[in-house]
């Protein structure tokens, strides 16, 4: 009965699924028990005194993300609109677009490598500019000597930016002609219909293609691991080593003893609701942003 | 007249249909125009980089060495990525032997049978949540699983973890295959005395086989290049694949990772050189995908 | 000197300063405003890439009156309309010879901005097509891309009022305009196209997405604006262009050179072109459509 054996896989998947958050909980309970709520807002990492807490990985992933997200959501919509407002033929507007997408091939550990040998180097300049002129603001008060949070939300922003660039050009394209049509004949420029009729039509779905960049940074691991520093402070400059949730779990983990596991297993939970959490707020803003929207088709 | 007095309010002088960058209007959409042409540029630079440096840094060390030696270990010279290259193909054959079966059959069953029931419902999201789920965590759940259970680290633990991260697009794609399938087909097929099974197996697989072997592609393609799956659970080996799946394994991903950090300059090459190998082989995994959906759309 | 007769009078160019009369009065009420033209439009050839969509036309149309284009379909009319406010700038093939007159510029001159231009030219659409804001918004869009600095309530409410809108609206500015019907939503354009009172409304078959009611209401509303705008409009319905029009194009298809080419046949006094048409494809078309 193929019915019944397709239906089994479909439960598989689900169980794949609820044994992953078994097992890491599981996994997770004794250290939970152990350090408590105290390991959310610790912010030490000792393996030699048992002294867990995660409070800089969870800023910094959020941190990272966040940064990721304004410079990879500027570029990816200003990519999209380029790509679909009628400012360069079909021909290159293909062409822009297989590029973009060319960007999502490459692999995560490829851009860290990158990063490590082309990007650092590169802003390193510039940031040592920035830290000696404006070094009182906060964003630039440290040196860059090698890894850092810039250097990593930029690599962050290339990697989010072809599915910002998708969606939006999706949610773009589902805007009417003939909406932007009727602006033009009332003497707009082509910014003008641009700012005032097409991306406010079509900011529930650009706003989702934020979230789902949004969510994509979050669960980004390697090129984090490989460029963020891994220190255990948290800074607000730029230019000072941090550290994600992932990066932590992908550097400790190889050599970690069993008392150690237990913490990573513990961060693994933190990182696992705070991924969920974002997604289903996302998903939630998109329903209510979507209904809003009807009557257009 | 509808002229007189109007033009004034609205703040515009009469007859002025001239294009001056002095109208403030227009110089704002002009400069508009030129920052947003100047954000794509900047972000088409990073792909031109990478590639640069792929070319320019991993070519030279293309050579039947390459592919034929083994990792050397840190600080010695030489060598090759050849256990590498192996690993990765290991790896990835496991989780497809893995992800395959249940992506496509978990399809088969939202696309043919599950319609809107409870169960179809949880089953998408539980294809959503994996989705999005960090990679990080498919390794760690590899790690409770059969690191923990077998006590020693391993390909399988490595190709289940990667398996876990190709389920959902496998799932996805191949669902979306499905559903395309047009409707007319399968009623033909029901009025020729098929039942519900007959027709699904071989008129709708059959006929949705192209989208589906994209997905597994597009999948695949992924799964290459997951480094973080593979941290600890298949770890990493100098020395080629002997048929043990229960241990270490050596991969291209892990591989650049730590090399990336070296500081001898043998093992950067080298670390490059596998980026080379391993871009290379996504993109002409992607690009046999994209010719199959092609010669679909041409039927 | 016949002023509603179509002729390619070159000197009708120095008839285009604003304000100005021209020479000859018509015979209509005194109390009227002296006719001039408002737009000159010569089509010589109008191509889309290789394409040559329409050639040989030349209409100029008259300041407070309605003027219709008609015809078959594929006969260039509402690309020729598209010509006065420079809106076929947008399909990439687009190339023009010929000029269109108005304010006494050839907007397709080099150094004339096509923006500009559409300030003062509104337009109409087929499908109504209000923008995803408040009724409010859609009405005051064109007066903010223009900085007005007046009272915005007080010019939403005239254009309104001018689209015979405003008691189905007043008290619910705030609802969005995509929540009114078909009819209400084209009103709602044409209230949104007046409230920066244009020189020239240009209406491309506004009436036929709409049911026969909706379209009547539409059809006595053009007549109310025409005393204070000047109206061009392209239709499919004779009938339409009988009830509003005062004056008519009629335009054909030419198929002789294997493609397709619009070309004016006729361009007249309304009354004087449907009772007593000059020429043979008018006559043909007309018996055509009314038979």
């Amino acid at each position: 009965m193929f019915r019944v054996v397709a239906q089994s896989f479909g439960v598989a998947v689900v169980l794949l699924l609820t044994s992953i958050v078994v097992q890491v909980l599981r996994h997770a309970a004794p250290a939970m028990a152990r350090h408590g709520l105290g390991f959310l807002t610790r912010t030490h990492w000792d393996t030699n005194h048992d002294n867990y807490g995660v409070l800089p990985q969870i800023i910094g992933t959020l941190y990272t993300s966040v940064l990721a997200l304004a410079l990879g959501g500027v570029l990816g919509i200003a990519v999209a609109l380029v790509t679909s407002q009628g400012f360069i033929g079909k021909r290159w507007e293909v062409t822009m677009k297989n590029v973009i997408e060319l960007l999502a091939a490459i692999p995560s550990v490829v851009y860290g490598l990158w990063g490590i040998f082309v990007l650092i180097p590169a802003v390193r300049g510039p940031a040592a500019w920035l830290h000696e002129h404006f070094g009182s603001f906060p964003l630039f008060s440290t040196e860059l000597s090698g890894p850092g949070i810039f250097p990593a939300a930029l690599v962050l922003a290339i990697m989010i930016l072809p599915t910002i660039t998708a969606v939006s050009r999706e949610a773009l394209a589902a805007v009417p002609k003939r909406l932007p049509a009727a602006a033009y004949g009332l003497g707009a420029t082509r910014w003008e219909v641009i700012f005032r009729v097409v991306l406010p039509t079509a900011s529930g779905g650009i706003f989702g293609a934020l979230v789902l960049g949004f969510g994509r940074a979050l669960g980004e691991t390697m090129a984090l691991a490989m460029l963020v520093g891994n220190a255990n402070a948290f800074g607000w400059s730029l230019f000072s080593p941090g550290s994600t949730l992932a990066a932590l779990l992908a550097n400790h983990f190889p050599e970690a003893g069993k008392v150690e596991v237990g913490a990573l297993m513990y961060a693994a939970v933190v990182l696992l609701l705070i991924t969920l959490g974002v997604n289903a707020i996302g998903s939630l803003i998109m329903l209510r942003t979507t209904r809003a929207l009807k009557g257009l088709h | 007249m509808a002229q007189s007095g109007v033009d004034h309010a609205l703040g515009a002088p009469p007859q002025h249909l001239f294009r001056s960058l002095r109208n403030r209007r227009t110089a704002l959409n002009a400069v508009l125009t030129i920052t947003a042409f100047a954000l794509s540029a900047l972000a088409m630079l990073p792909l031109f980089s990478v590639l640069y440096m792929l070319i320019v840094r991993g070519a030279p060390l293309l050579s039947a060495d390459l592919f034929t030696q083994l990792t050397p270990g840190a600080g010695s010279v030489g060598g090759g990525i050849g256990n590498a290259i192996l690993g990765t193909l290991v790896v990835v054959v496991v989780a497809t032997l893995f992800s395959l079966p249940l992506g496509f059959m978990a399809a088969v069953y939202l696309a043919e049978y599950g319609g809107d029931a409870k169960l179809a419902i949880t089953v998408r999201f539980a294809g959503k949540v994996l989705t999005g789920m960090p990679s990080i965590l498919a390794g760690v759940f590899a790690y409770a699983l059969v690191v923990a259970t077998t006590g020693r680290f391993s390909a399988l633990a490595g190709g289940i973890a990667t398996g876990i991260l190709m389920v959902p697009v496998v799932m996805l794609t191949a669902e979306q295959a499905l559903l395309m399938v047009p409707s007319k087909m399968k009623l033909a097929a029901l009025a020729m005395g098929a039942n519900r099974s007959q027709t699904v197996i071989q008129i709708v697989i059959r006929t949705a086989m192209p989208g589906i072997l994209t997905g597994v592609m597009l999948a695949l393609a992924r799964a290459m290049g997951e480094t973080a799956p593979l941290l600890f659970t298949a770890l990493f080996s100098d020395y080629w694949f002997e048929g043990k799946l229960l241990e270490p394994i050596a991969s291209l991903a892990v591989l650049i990772y730590n090399f990336s950090g070296s500081p001898f300059p043998n093992q950067a090459n080298l670390a490059w050189a596998g980026s080379l190998v391993l871009v290379v082989s996504v993109l002409v995994v992607n690009v046999i995908a994209q010719l199959v959906t092609r010669r679909q759309e041409e039927q | 000197m016949n002023t509603e007769a179509v002729a390619d009078k070159d000197d009708q160019g120095t008839d285009q300063e604003a304000g100005t009369v021209p020479d000859s009065q018509p015979k209509e009420a005194t109390t009227a405003p002296a006719l001039r033209d408002v737009i000159d439009c010569k089509v010589n050839k109008l191509y889309y890439g290789s394409f040559l969509a329409v050639r040989d036309t030349h209409v100029a149309i008259k300041n407070n009156e309605i003027t219709a284009f008609i015809g078959p379909s594929g006969c260039g009319k509402s690309t020729v309309l598209r010509c006065l406010n420079r809106m076929n700038d947008f399909v990439p093939s687009f190339h023009f010879e010929g000029s269109v007159h108005y304010q006494s510029q050839d907007i397709y001159a080099a150094n004339v901005d096509p923006v500009a231009v559409r300030r003062s030219i509104g337009m109409v659409f087929q499908q109504p097509n209000p923008f995803a804001m408040s009724i409010s918004k859609n009405v005051a869009f064109g007066l903010r891309l223009n900085d007005y600095k007046g009272d915005y309530a007080e010019r939403i409410e005239q254009a309104l009022r001018g689209a015979a809108l405003w008691d189905e609206v007043k008290d619910k500015l705030n609802n969005s305009g995509l929540s009114l019907s078909g009819g209400q939503q084209q009103r709602l354009c044409i209230a949104r196209a007046i409230a920066v009172e244009p020189e020239l409304l240009l209406m491309d078959e506004p009436c036929s997405a709409l049911d026969p009611i909706a379209s009547r209401r539409i059809e006595e509303l053009m007549l109310e604006l025409k005393q204070k705008y000047t109206i061009a409009i392209v239709t499919h319905n004779l009938q339409q262009a009988q009830r509003v029009a005062d004056r008519t194009a009629f335009m054909y298809v030419d198929t002789s050179a294997g493609g397709r080419t619009g070309y004016l046949i006729e361009y007249r006094k309304s009354a004087e072109l449907f009772s007593d048409p000059q020429e043979q494809r008018t006559k043909e078309y007309l018996r055509g459509e009314f038979s």
